[in-house]
């Protein structure tokens, strides 16, 4: 931990850092390709609706002495549709058969009855409309276009339009990708993994806030300084919440994990299954968006406000000057950071907090005076 | 809500942490007494999750509209449905079209089924019609004390009748009569609505035999002849006869009618055409009416059904006591029928033999109107979980797993601190469980698999929240500040960034709630619930406990493991900040 602590000051400090916005193309790029590769998986693949979205039945046949495979020959056979057939833990199967209706189902449950010999009575038939599925995605869809129109007004007001923009893209870049892994991986989509599509925009502008919270608080009275342009007060800002964000990020995926992989290995396929993969998704997504896309597309919205872009020059002219003098402009405790001081270094935002210029917020810890 | 600078003195304040965690400890044992007190201590479950009851409904073609059942109307009827078995939105029923003509009810297990099938099944076609007769309605009722009261009082009892809606000088009020023969005319007089002579009717008295009576009056219209032919032998005691009596009629046809009266006797009634319509019904509840001291139905009408409603009263308020009733017809029977002594306008309520229960059934049946078709209960089957008991097992314990795993990386990385983590958490897994529980049995709130992955990432949400606070003292301290002034001086930018991050959260949660149903409304509302419940802890628990371990010497000291080491944390030494006393601007919140 005390490494960890140590790299968090650094981070912290802008000693060490990464630098996202300026090497924002590549993620953009990174992301693109991600997203180009969901879309064609999408448009190729297409995805795989479930039961609820097709309309059909879902019979819970008791503990039998059929194979899987067998059981699913016999109902394919026996409806004329295809067929899923899962294995439950108490040896009974569960086995899924698309577009049937009311009066097909009850001969196929008599039918699997015969092939599979058990009684007919113990065969649960469970019957699902198509209209379902499709109800409850259409609402769900409406009520995402709301909250996305509310959250840019939100955002708008209490930050700005361009933080608006960069979250909403970041939002359908994260709803994208994991669409796409859907469509990928081929995992069924039943309402449960609409629902966790829709918790994943959630817990994704959530994420998203966090990082651009420290950017506004950083970014205050920026045209107040000549130091550091907003890319930088932006990069910065990622950096300081670096920990954060890979906290909350490990802290919100452990969990999820558990219930992909641990309970994906004791159960195969399964509806926990689908739910924890867009959830998985989803999330990873969202933590990657927020720093990686979402905070850079502020800084390049942000670059061609007339102001900053004015502010840039004076911080470049201020640097030429600087360095043709040959001297530090900012103070004798970083000496050798200014050195690397050049637009878009990830460096270069370091000594803001060491030198504190003019109180800015997060640049510029202030005094404990109350204490 | 994300006001950061407001009320930056309240809760949490470094005042009186004390007084703060102990005012959340209360409300926390508060909640759990009150959970093992009310006896539910498990939250209820989803159909997916416990399995439960399925009813399969069967639109039925009324006389009249042969192509009533189409898609159109089947939809309009999943909505209603729906809205009536899942008015909250939080009981996880599901209501589904099944081919052409089926309806699909799911209720979870624990639901009240008897009530379900009530709401599911009723049509709910309400109207306000005039009475024009009444009569007791059984063979063989063998005076019923309450019933027929011989006095025809303006009372809200629906004993008593009113003659024809047109008649227009109802001089002679009612004489008791005890004669069959006299209901007949009474009737036969009522239908001729030409006929000026004002009909004075009388509720039979309970002794007489109501049907069949051979000394009807003749009558010159057969239209009326044969609707009093119905009346006499209409027998309201058998519920065939009742279903029957006036099926496939339309509204604005004189029907007659079953009801039962205040003494739960069976009466008959002869109806004038509908004057008002549940579509006119804005809303409705049940609620008690303190003076009477039992359950009613009160009704607000829409603009038009206000005018109309202004208007029957109006005209019937005109007519002396026993002509001035008129009966709320529901799905063909007569739930009530009040008497109006004054023009009323805007709300109505319906009086009768209600209990709590039923109250509340009718107002949630008139709230979201009738059904475009009629639906017969086809079967009524118990379904399994659909997520199989082994299914949910394993995935508990992968959530277990997951936690711990949580707790590990916690521990890992913050040491002392992770102590308030791992309580903040615990204390927010209580009060979502305990709430969730009591829920149940309060707005019919079951928990489902989509309910828990929404609590799951709860997880993440709450953590986030101290996380953030965390970090935040941290970097004071890196600031070269001891702890105390540190977990005062982080705390107004954390609040800030938990409060606009959490409102984004909730909002998402309140827009779904509000737009969607079944399964996804279940969802929003435990999203929403989690991120409310993060706030709360985080601002009555998390915060005053930091505030309290701050003065412990084993976090104050920064001991090695307390996770706030200065030297760990790499904290710059005062000294080097020296230049730091000329800039001293506060940030805004501190």
């Amino acid at each position: 931990m005390s490494r960890l602590g140590a790299l968090g000051a650094r981070l912290y400090r802008g000693e060490v850092g990464y630098d996202f916005v300026g090497k924002r193309k590549i993620w953009y790029g990174i992301s693109i390709l991600i997203t180009i590769t969901a879309i064609v998986g999408l448009a190729v693949r297409g995805l795989n609706m479930g039961i609820e979205f097709k309309g059909g039945a879902v019979f819970t046949v008791p503990s039998t002495s059929v194979s899987v495979a067998q059981a699913q020959e016999d109902t394919e056979k026996a409806s004329g549709h295809d067929a899923i057939v899962q294995q439950l833990g108490n040896g009974g199967l569960r086995i899924q058969v698309t577009e049937l209706d009311t009066k097909q189902a009850d001969a196929v449950k008599t039918q699997l009855a015969e092939d599979l010999k058990v009684d007919e009575a113990k065969i649960n038939a469970d019957l699902v409309g198509p209209s379902w599925g499709e109800t409850i995605a259409n609402k769900a869809w409406t009520g995402l276009g709301i909250f996305m129109i509310l959250v840019v007004i939100y955002l708008a007001i209490a930050f700005e339009w361009r933080m608006a923009v960069a979250a909403l893209i970041a939002l359908i870049h994260d709803l994208t990708i994991t669409v796409g892994v859907y469509a990928l991986v081929g995992f069924e989509v039943t309402p449960g993994t609409v629902i966790g599509l829709l918790t994943i925009l959630g817990y994704s502008l959530y994420d998203t806030v966090v990082v651009f919270d420290s950017l506004k608080e950083g970014s205050k009275d920026i045209t107040k300084q000549t130091r550091w342009t907003y890319s930088e007060i932006a990069n910065r800002s990622i950096n300081s919440t670096l920990v954060r964000s890979i906290n909350t990020t490990v802290v919100a995926l452990l969990p999820v994990a558990g219930l992909l992989f641990i309970g994906g290995g004791f159960l195969g396929a399964g509806m926990l299954n689908d739910i924890s993969l867009s959830l998985f998704v989803g999330l990873a997504a969202g933590a990657y968006s927020s720093i990686f896309i979402a905070t850079p597309l502020v800084a390049d919205l942000k670059e061609r406000d007339p102001q900053i872009k004015a502010l840039k020059k004076r911080v470049l002219n201020k640097r030429a000057a600087a360095a043709a003098k040959g001297e530090a402009a900012d103070g004798p405790a970083d000496t050798d950071t200014e050195e690397d001081t050049e637009p878009g270094e990830a460096a270069a935002p370091a000594a803001a907090a060491a030198a504190g210029p003019r109180g800015r917020g997060a640049g510029g810890r202030p005094s404990g005076r109350r204490r | 809500m994300a006001a950061p600078n407001k009320g930056r003195r309240q809760a949490g304040s470094p005042g009186r942490p004390g007084r703060t965690l102990a005012l959340f400890l209360i409300a926390m044992v508060a909640l759990t007494g009150g959970m093992f007190w009310s006896g539910h201590v498990t939250p209820r479950l989803g159909i997916d999750l416990a399995g439960g009851t399925s009813i399969t409904l069967q639109a039925k073609n009324t006389p009249g509209k042969p192509n009533a059942i189409n898609k159109t109307n089947m939809d309009t009827a999943v909505s209603i449905i729906e809205r009536r078995v899942n008015g909250l939105g939080v009981s996880e029923a599901e209501v589904q079209t099944q081919g052409d003509e089926n309806i699909i009810v799911n209720i979870p297990k624990g639901t009240n089924e008897k009530q379900a099938r009530e709401q599911v099944g009723t049509t709910a076609q309400l109207y306000f019609r005039p009475v024009l007769t009444v009569a007791a309605g059984g063979q063989t009722a063998p005076a019923p004390t309450a019933s027929g009261s011989p006095s025809p009082s303006g009372s809200p009892s629906p004993s008593t009748s009113a003659s024809g809606e047109k008649a227009s000088e109802p001089s002679s009020s009612a004489t008791p009569s005890s004669s069959a023969t006299t209901q007949g005319r009474a009737v036969t007089d009522a239908l001729k609505k030409d006929d000026p002579t004002p009909t004075g009717s009388a509720s039979g008295s309970p002794s007489a035999p109501a049907t069949p009576d051979p000394a009807a009056t003749p009558s010159a219209d057969p239209a009326t002849a044969a609707l009093e032919k119905k009346f006499t032998d209409l027998d309201c005691t058998k519920e065939a006869q009742r279903t029957k009596a006036n099926q496939g009629a339309a509204p604005k046809d004189t029907i007659v009618a079953c009801g039962k009266n205040s003494g739960d006797q069976w009466e008959k009634y002869i109806l004038g055409p509908a004057e008002l319509e549940g579509t006119d019904v804005d809303d409705a509840k049940g609620v008690l009416d303190p003076q009477r001291g039992m359950w009613i139905v009160t009704m607000d009408f829409t603009g038009g059904g206000t005018k109309k409603f202004q208007s029957i009263t109006g005209k019937l308020s005109q007519q002396q006591p026993p002509m001035n009733q008129f009966a709320i017809v529901l799905d063909g029977n007569v739930v009530s029928a009040p008497s109006v002594s004054q023009t009323l306008g805007g709300s109505a309520e319906i009086s009768g033999s209600f209990t709590q229960q039923s109250a509340q059934d009718l107002a949630n049946i008139l709230s979201y109107g009738a059904l475009p078709l009629t639906f017969e209960e086809q079967s009524v089957t118990t379904v399994t979980a659909a997520l199989g008991g082994e299914q949910l097992h394993a995935g508990l314990i992968a959530g277990a797993i997951g936690l711990a795993l949580v707790v590990i990386y916690l521990v890992t990385y913050y040491r002392g601190l992770s102590l308030i983590a791992i309580l903040s958490l615990a204390a927010s897994a209580v009060m979502t469980y305990t709430i969730m529980a009591l829920l149940g049995p309060g707005i019919g709130f079951a928990l489902n698999l989509p309910a828990v992955c929404g609590a799951i990432v709860a997880i993440g949400i709450t953590a986030d929240s101290f996380i953030v606070y965390f970090e935040r003292i941290r970097d004071e301290i890196r600031e070269g500040r001891t702890l105390r002034p540190a977990v005062e001086r982080a705390w107004p930018r954390a609040r800030r960034t938990i409060l606009v991050s959490d409102f984004v959260s909730f909002l998402a949660a309140a827009v779904l709630f509000l737009v969607t149903v079944g399964k996804v409304q279940g969802f929003a509302f435990t999203l929403g619930l989690t991120t409310v419940l993060d706030v709360v802890v985080v601002f009555f628990f998390t915060k005053p406990v930091m505030t309290i371990l701050a003065r412990k010497k084993f976090f104050a000291s920064g001991h090695s493991w307390s996770g706030l080491d200065p030297e760990r944390l790499g904290a710059k030494p005062p000294l080097r900040r020296s230049r730091r006393a000329s800039a001293p601007t506060e940030p805004k919140e501190a």
